[in-house]
């Protein structure tokens, strides 16, 4: 490399003074001067956003620019304004009855969407993500209402709970027929075949005789005579297809043996009332909740019409 | 400098000696050089006044134009409304999810653009470009408080006096009146005009209305004021492009050389005989927008605005020489010099041909599906999660829900109908009976959510995991129906 400028003989350009193989040399083709002014104003730019924005890490913390831009406080303060958006809503659902909040399109459809969002927050943990249920939880979906499926029910059961220590909880319990030496093994696996046999399952036809007995003698206080259950005290429906703990001999054994008793927390003491309300709202919107007539005037006659 | 003059080492060969020096190299910074384009007058002079008072009022008033379409909608009769995702065009109100017909109307414009150059060269560039619209009001302007071509060269070659300044000042300031006039237009496309002319003079209006105002406000005095025909000659794909779209059969501002050289200066009353009729009075140089010399062809820099022709025209009556030395005439007419500019133009050729029919075809495509559009639309989502839900009866119960857009103006009533497997029941939510009336406002969509039930009795009709259901929308004042297929799912 030269000093000074290099101009290329045959065409008159500068050339960058880079040579290859000895004699090609290569054009110095400078950036369009536009290009590089827009450069130059881009780093000028850049200086600018370090003084107005947060820029730079220090040891304690961060520059924090003359605008004290923070996208933290503006998260919280979307949040607030989106909270003071929605007051109208809010208020209207703390005072108004959820039969009329039921016939009101538009806060009916806002404690849908605002119920979906708390109950994959709090209750989709147990219930599922569409409230499928699993084994011993139910499914909240289907028809079939342990402790009534009316709005008001549901509204009850979310906010105090089952066997949750509230004093307005849902708060029963099943025998243990078995651990407890109430009945003893035969005398289960009898009562079994019969409960089985409501559903016209596969049953031991002589044992299911045999446990009609057992069960008129122990069940039918809560279950009914013909084993319809009764919502007032929690007492399942043992004729319907839906089964919490399964239908299999085993698993209705089982359930006889230890008895069954499920708990759910009394969420009115964790949510506020409106966001109950809100949930009572979207689990009586997913498929299967009940008009209030049904079941309120006769809850094991509502039971009944179910099958 | 031209190639051809470049000494070639390959072509002289064997080695450095006797090569003459190249001469210096302007650098490849080449300043602007400023244009002072002379004032014209005649016939497309007076074309182009007209085609901007028509423009430029069209893009002034039409967000002022009104149309009603009923309670609760903007009644600006063109609004992109992107705050709502859909734009209205009148009648006619295109969700975001239809932006495929302003995607049609930009192939009809580049079509109808290659039509247009194939025929008459670069009309758009000349006359209706924005930026040729823009400059030429700001030439006007310019022109306006310091003169005309020579006075403003006297101006600029002055020390800063006291006028100088105040003629600068003045005309810089009346570009950036224009210029803010033009973002503030534009800014109107977007919002309802009478209500954001308030917002905007109160200091009320949105932020994004105040940037989009100032952002154009500073392109069009930078590219209309400042830039001009830099951004023809540099920014523009276009001219690139229309080499291309141009061939012999191509209307084209042409010098017409076999009739105009050799050129010369011409005392009056001597002979014409043995000469070209181009005195060489450098008028058409003078006006040009773009500082060229359209005697020497065909150029890049062309943006066919004709002016020259009237430049022309006006010395050719003067001199007694007939008009239309300069004129709109095609590379295939070049060639003669005695024969009319425009005989033998060819306008009908397969390349036009070509490009009327794709416009005809894009055109009558884009106004089938627009005339056929159902003006609601209406889908079905099934339930992912659960499939199905087992009922107390052994039943099995699914979940849809359905969405109901309303694309006119004015409430709509809808019927829903079910055919599926066996007897599906329908339930809703929202709704009381099997059977209701939905309602859905105008611009809405309404989602209902339905469970169809199947009785456990009825399950051993099921012949599959996923059966066939069909849903059906009525339009219950229109009559219009639309059907959509989904499933029923069972653990079968």
């Amino acid at each position: 490399m030269s000093h000074g400028k290099k101009i290329d003989d045959v065409t008159g350009v500068e050339t960058t003074g880079h040579v290859w193989d000895g004699d090609i040399s290569e054009l110095n083709k400078p950036l369009p001067r536009w290009w590089l002014y827009t450069f130059y104003a881009c780093i000028l730019w850049s200086i600018g956003y370090w003084v107005v924005y947060p820029a730079w890490p220090t040891i304690n913390g961060y520059t924090k620019g003359v605008l004290n831009y923070s996208q933290r406080e503006q998260v919280q303060q979307d949040i607030e304004a989106w909270k003071s958006g929605h007051a109208k809503y809010r208020t209207q659902i703390a005072e108004m009855s959820l039969a009329d909040i039921r016939k009101n399109d538009e806060l009916f459809q806002f404690s849908i969407a605002g119920g979906a969002a708390l109950f994959g927050e709090n209750c989709a943990g147990c219930h599922g993500r569409g409230a499928q249920g699993g084994i011993g939880y139910p499914n909240l979906n289907d028809d079939d209402w342990l402790w009534g499926g009316d709005l008001e029910k549901i509204h009850q059961t979310i906010a105090f709970g089952i066997r949750s220590g509230n004093p307005k909880a849902h708060d029963t319990a099943m025998p243990h027929f078995g651990t407890d030496k109430i009945l003893d093994e035969a005398q289960i696996r009898d009562a079994a075949n019969f409960v089985r046999s409501f559903s016209h399952l596969d049953v031991d036809q002589e044992a299911a005789k045999r446990g009609s007995q057992i069960f008129a003698d122990n069940c039918a206080a809560c279950h009914g005579d013909q084993g319809k259950g009764n919502q007032e005290l929690g007492a399942p429906n043992l004729t319907d297809a839906i089964w919490l703990y399964g239908n299999s001999q085993e698993a209705v054994m089982q359930s006889i043996r230890t008895g069954r008793g499920g708990a759910m927390p009394a969420w009115s003491e964790r949510l506020d009332p409106v966001a109950v309300k809100m949930l009572a709202l979207f689990v009586y919107s997913l498929g299967g909740g009940q008009a209030e007539a049904a079941s309120a005037s006769a809850p094991a006659a509502g039971a009944d019409k179910q099958k | 400098m031209n190639t051809m003059d470049r000494p070639n080492k390959f072509l002289i060969g064997g080695g450095d000696e006797g090569r003459p020096k190249p001469p210096p190299r302007q650098s490849d910074y080449v300043p602007r050089k400023k244009i002072y384009p002379k004032r014209a007058r005649g016939t497309f002079r007076g074309i182009k006044w007209i085609v901007m008072a028509v423009t430029l009022a069209i893009y002034y008033v039409v967000p002022w134009l009104r149309w009603n379409r009923g309670e609760g909608l903007p009644d600006q009769a063109i609004l992109f409304d992107f705050a709502n995702q859909r734009l209205l065009f009148g009648p006619i109100e295109i969700w975001a999810q239809e932006f495929y017909y302003v995607t049609g109307l930009l192939v009809l414009g580049a079509l109808s653009l290659f039509l247009v150059t194939s025929i008459a060269g670069r009309m758009w560039c000349g006359y209706a470009c924005p930026q040729t619209v823009w400059t030429d009001l700001m030439i006007a302007v310019e022109r306006f408080w310091q003169g005309d071509r020579n006075a403003q060269l006297r101006l600029d070659g002055q020390p800063w006096t006291f006028e100088k300044i105040w003629k600068k000042s003045i005309t810089h300031l009346s570009w950036l009146a224009i210029s803010v006039a033009t973002g503030g237009a534009l800014v109107f496309y977007f919002g309802d005009a009478p209500t954001l002319a308030i917002e905007l003079v109160h200091g009320t209006a949105p932020t994004v209305a105040y940037f989009f105002l100032g952002l154009f406000t500073l392109t069009t005095y930078l590219l209309g004021g400042l830039a001009r025909e830099q951004v023809c000659i540099y920014m523009c794909p276009w001219p690139r492009i229309q080499g291309a779209m141009v061939d012999r059969d191509s209307l084209l501002i042409s010098y017409r050389e076999l009739r105009g050289e050799p050129r010369g200066a011409h005392k009056t009353g001597t002979t014409w005989d043995g000469r070209g009729d181009c005195i060489d009075c450098k008028a058409c140089v003078a006006v040009c927008p773009t500082g060229i010399d359209i005697r020497d062809g065909s150029q890049l820099e062309c943006i066919q605005c004709a002016l020259c022709i009237d430049a022309c025209n006006e010395i050719m009556d003067r001199v007694g020489r007939p008009r239309e030395l300069i004129a709109y005439t095609t590379i295939g007419n070049l060639s003669n010099a005695t024969s009319s500019p425009r005989e033998g133009w060819r306008i009908i050729r397969p390349r036009t041909i070509l490009y009327t029919v794709m416009i005809t075809l894009v055109a009558s495509l884009m106004g089938w599906s627009l005339l056929n559009r159902a003006d609601f639309e209406f889908s079905v989502i099934q339930d992912r999660n659960p499939l199905f839900v087992v009922l107390s009866d052994g039943g099995l119960r699914n979940g849809y829900m359905i969405k109901i857009a309303n694309k006119v103006e004015g409430v709509r009533h809808f019927k829903l109908r079910f055919s599926g497997p066996a007897d599906l029941q329908p339930k809703f939510v929202e709704f009381d009976g099997t059977d209701p009336t939905i309602e859905v406002n105008p611009s809405e969509v309404r989602a209902v959510k339905v469970f169809l039930l199947l009785s456990g009795a009825q399950r051993k009709e099921l012949r599959s995991d996923a059966e066939p259901v069909t849903i059906e929308l009525q339009d219950l004042d229109s009559g219009q129906t639309a059907s959509r297929a989904t499933t029923f799912r069972s653990p079968q």
